[in-house]
């Protein structure tokens, strides 16, 4: 036990690589690597066991800062890459990061296979709602009218929403955080690596340069309280300054009620283990300006896991079937030609 | 046992050509047809040419499928020019092919099938078994297969239809009394592969042997031929197509190494099958992933070399198109792995089940910047196993992405393969340093300009890879302007210094003399074959075929320069000619053909001779 005995000793420093880094200054991905950094050493996985892949954009940046093995690819491919990795190491911690471009535009099949496949890896998505690294245009999750250099009139595309997008593809597990929640990421990435099977986890992050504020209604310490909705498997769903509205389900909608009214017994109950992903469709809806925006885990459920699945399938046929060469030569009709008949 | 009215006649080989409607199973006839002759020491090759409609209609001149073999006594290198003898199902089937026969050649058709209705849909206004033309060029043989097939089956316990469906395996055993084979093998296949169904496997043996004793009843057919064994290394063989000898070599490589195999591949036509093959062998430690695209089985062939497997991913040339920018990855990353490319006609989807060879200079060039990747091609149905082999060792050994090339022609075609003994083939050495002090991701091998294949779960060397330009030697990203040209100069290095653990360019034929052919790929049947025919003649013409064509192997410029002309024929408008007059300045002569069809020994032939005249 002593690679557990030693991982367990490993602190943040140790998945510090000595490449500066080279954010924006206030840049949100700053705040991403911290907690990243900070909570894998508590994983009590030895460091050389930890991969993480990334595709293309300033998010994908990301590898570099990590010492760890890495891979920058290219652009929107991570999760390919991540998927022939696990399928000849299904021993390996795999961490997928992607943007939204990065994810959801170039590298939107992928992911959406990535997840479907429930591959063991865990894959960060960070939304900025922009394109940092081509310099600002709009992206998949950009909203409806807004203005880019690509953009000068406004967007005419509907955005996409990541957690739908995961829900769709069948993900088993699904969470948001945002990039300043400190210790709420570090729950919900610990939650993404105990997974077993695709984890998705959009992470809410500020491009100063090209998007600021996109997300400012969740971090700005006045607002915040009153338009996240902290989930919580198995509690009522609550939130406000001091936990005084709740979510009720009115047919097939949501609404925001005041618990001191209806009281607690008629709000909403999180439940991410349910199989059918009703309920996390219908949270993935809700936002502002009429509802908060959940973060937490949305689903979490036990599926076969792909690599598993290959490597169950190997030592099936492993055990049911010699792996005699010469015998697989020599399938079926074989002649002799002998020394006299040359 | 023929009777002593039979005429027999002992002949050095023939090509013999099934066709008939999709649903008319020739494959199968012709498959049959060639494992028997394969079995009773014949040197074979075959060409199966087939619709890429899965069904199309019945009758039509689009659902044709068409299955020719050559047989012999003597050494033969291609499925053979023009048929000797034609077997056609219905009109569709001869239209399609009547104009390959040989003038004066056999040509057996089911007159049967030559209703009103098929003719109409094969274009004929009437038929043409009437037509006096017909049995003048030809040895014309209407025998009422269909008729005789329901005769024979009278008692099946099978309706019509499935008993209509046996027509085939009487033709067959028409054929196989004609050249004088033994039913067993067949009837041997029939007993396994019906095992389930006694009822259909009744039948097929007695349509088989129905048609056997019809040739041997009939008086019109009058000669039947002789192939006697063709002389081989002794040993044990099997017949195997150029995908399946592929699947063979490419687990072989990894079994000789001691790793997984990881096949990443999203299908397409002509190299599903290799998928198709490899799917099968997870007993030996194969892991196939099925992918949503090509781009993605590309990105996955890159990670599985990552952690440290033998990565393999195939496609057909659309599938490369996708994969062009992975590529460049696994060329940056400088990660070993082997791209298959089963060529098709192109551009676009081009012509699915045909062949052609028009994507070398997209091997060598179809991607951005400076991208070197080694390049090899596979010469034959059973060539496909040793390169699959070498394309993994110069992979694992150079820390190199590299490039197989094979085609349709060479995928479906078969011939017998002599069965290596696992035992008795080299081993593939890769190490993965475990040494932390002094680990720089990109040092190099002084030989072989390597890098060290570390990886993950290698304590003390996390290292991190990526597209961007490398720093020379730490790997970090670097813009640096001189170190971007050193890099380019060093990738491009260790690949040229391939060059040095390969064999040298060797012709086959007279080492110096008036003409040299050179060729790669599937064309080498026919050029060799046609130099054997020209030097017959005695023209002093030598062949060079090569294996590599990126690095060109040493002492290429120096055999170029030995022979008055060069002749390069290619099914593309020229690549490796444009290859060869540029690197070495020759007048190399181009001879193009892009008809979806390999060459014919004779189109290779009379260009030699025009070129000596
Ligand atoms: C094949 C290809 N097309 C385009 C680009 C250019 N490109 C690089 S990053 C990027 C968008 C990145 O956006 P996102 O994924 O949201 O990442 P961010 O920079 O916002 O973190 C684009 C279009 C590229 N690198 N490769
Ligand atoms: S452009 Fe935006 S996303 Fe990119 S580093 Fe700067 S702040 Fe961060
Ligand atoms: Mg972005």
């Amino acid at each position: 036990m002593t690679d557990a005995a030693e991982a367990r000793t490993l602190t943040r420093k140790d998945f510090a690589s000595d490449q500066a880094v080279r954010w924006c200054p206030g840049c949100g991905n700053y705040a991403i690597l911290a907690q990243v950094q900070q909570t894998l050493p508590k994983l009590g996985i030895p460091r050389e066991n930890f991969v993480v892949i990334s595709g293309i954009g300033c998010s994908s940046r990301f590898p570099y800062y990590m010492n760890t093995f890495g891979i920058h690819s290219i652009h929107g491919r991570a999760p390919t890459l991540a998927t022939g990795l696990k399928g000849a190491r299904s021993d390996l911690q795999v961490w997928v990061v992607t943007g939204d471009g990065d994810g959801l535009a170039i590298g939107g099949n992928h992911f959406l296979h990535a997840l479907r496949r429930n591959v063991d890896i865990n894959i960060l998505l960070f939304n900025n709602r922009i394109y940092g690294l081509t310099k600002g245009q709009y992206s998949p999750t950009s909203e409806l009218g807004k203005r880019t250099k690509s953009s000068p009139q406004g967007s005419i595309e509907n955005p996409v929403n990541p957690i739908g997008v995961a829900i769709g593809a069948e993900a088993s597990f699904i969470a948001r955080t945002v990039d300043m929640f400190q210790h709420h990421m570090s729950d919900v990435l610990l939650r993404a690596a105990e997974h077993r099977g695709a984890a998705l986890v959009e992470i809410e992050q500020n491009c100063v340069i090209f998007n600021n504020g996109a997300w400012r209604h969740l971090t700005d310490p006045d607002a915040k309280l009153e338009n996240v909705l902290y989930l919580e498997h198995g509690k009522p769903m609550r939130f406000g300054k001091k936990r005084q509205k709740g979510i009720r389900l009115k047919g097939l909608h949501p609404e925001v009620v005041d618990v001191a009214e209806v009281g607690e017994e008629g709000l909403l109950v999180h439940d991410e283990k349910a199989e059918e992903p009703t309920l996390a469709y219908f949270l993935s809806r809700m936002g502002p300006p009429d509802f908060p925006t959940p973060v937490g885990v949305f689903r979490c459920i036990d599926k076969p896991v792909h690599d598993q699945l290959l490597l169950e399938q190997v030592h099936e046929a492993e055990a049911r079937k010699s792996p005699d060469m010469n015998a697989l030569y020599r399938l079926g009709q074989t002649w002799e030609v002998s020394e006299e008949a040359t | 046992m023929s009777k002593p009215s039979k005429r027999i006649q002992e002949i050095d080989g023939a090509t013999l050509l099934f066709c008939g409607d999709s649903g008319d199973g020739m494959q199968l006839t012709g498959s049959q047809f060639t494992a028997t002759s394969a079995l009773s020491g014949n040197d074979v090759r075959t060409f199966p040419d087939y619709p890429s409609e899965i069904r199309a209609p019945a009758g039509s001149l689009a659902g044709v499928s068409a299955f020719q073999v050559n047989f012999s006594a003597t050494p033969i290198y291609t499925p053979g020019d023009s048929p000797d003898t034609l077997v056609a199902m219905n009109p569709a089937a001869l239209k399609v092919y009547l104009p390959k026969l040989k003038p004066k050649g056999l040509l057996i058709v089911d007159r049967d099938a030559f209703t009103d209705l098929n003719l109409k849909k094969a274009g004929y206004r009437e038929t043409p078994l009437e037509d006096e033309d017909l049995s003048k060029r030809y040895r014309l043989q209407a025998v009422p297969i269909t008729t005789l097939t329901l005769d024979a089956l009278q008692e099946a316990d099978l309706d019509g239809r499935g008993k209509r469906r046996c027509k085939n395996f009487f033709a067959l055993g028409l054929v196989y009394w004609l050249y004088d084979r033994t039913l067993e093998p067949t009837l041997r296949w029939i007993e396994e592969k019906f095992s389930k169904a006694p009822q259909v496997a009744d039948a097929n043996r007695k349509a088989l042997k129905a048609g056997y004793a019809f040739g041997e009843a009939e008086g019109s057919f009058a000669t039947r031929f002789i192939v006697n064994k063709a002389p081989s290394a002794p040993g044990t063989y099997r017949i195997v197509n150029g995908n399946e000898a592929s699947a063979l070599g490419f687990v072989t490589a990894a079994r000789l190494a001691g790793k997984p195999l990881v096949y990443s591949s999203y299908p397409i036509t002509p190299a599903s099958n290799v998928l198709h093959e490899l799917a099968k062998l997870k007993h030996l430690d194969v892991r196939t992933i099925q992918y949503e695209d090509e781009i993605a089985a590309m990105g996955s062939a890159v990670g599985a070399s990552f952690g440290g497997a033998f990565s393999l991913t195939g496609t057909s040339g659309p599938g490369i198109c996708l994969k062009s920018e992975a590529i460049n990855l696994a060329i940056m990353l400088e990660l070993p792995l082997v791209i298959l490319n089963v060529q098709r006609g192109g551009p676009s989807t081009g012509l699915p089940t045909k062949t052609e060879q028009a994507d070398l200079l997209q091997a060598l060039y179809g991607r951005n910047g400076e991208s070197p990747v080694p390049i090899l091609a596979a010469a034959g149905p059973t060539d496909c196993f040793d390169v699959a082999i070498e394309a993994f060792r110069i992979a694992v050994r150079h820390m190199t992405p590299v490039f197989m090339l094979t085609d349709g022609y060479l995928a479906n075609g078969a011939a017998p393969w002599r069965i290596p003994r696992f035992e008795d083939l080299e081993p593939i050495e890769c190490t993965h340093p475990t040494d932390p002090e002094g680990f720089l991701p990109y040092a190099r091998d002084n030989a072989t300009l390597a890098r060290p294949w570390v990886i993950p779960g290698t304590a003390g060397m996390e290292h991190r890879l990526g597209g961007l330009e490398k720093e020379d030697g730490a790997g970090n990203v670097s813009y640096d302007p001189e170190n971007h040209q050193r890099m380019c100069r060093l990738r491009a290095e260790k690949i040229q210094r391939i060059a040095d653990f390969i064999p040298e360019a060797h012709p086959d034929g007279p080492p110096e003399g008036d003409l040299l052919v050179l060729s790669w790929g599937g064309t080498f049947g026919a050029a060799y074959s046609a130099c054997l025919r020209a030097r017959s003649k005695g023209h002093a013409v030598a062949h060079l075929h090569l294996r590599h064509l990126n690095p060109f192997p040493k002492g290429l410029e120096k055999a170029l320069s030995r022979y008055g002309k060069i002749l390069i024929p290619e099914l593309n408008f020229g690549h490796l000619a444009l290859l060869i007059r540029a690197r070495y300045l020759t007048d190399a002569v181009s001879f193009c053909k892009v008809k979806g069809r390999p060459f014919e020994i004779s189109e290779v032939e009379q260009k030699i001779e025009e070129m000596l005249s």
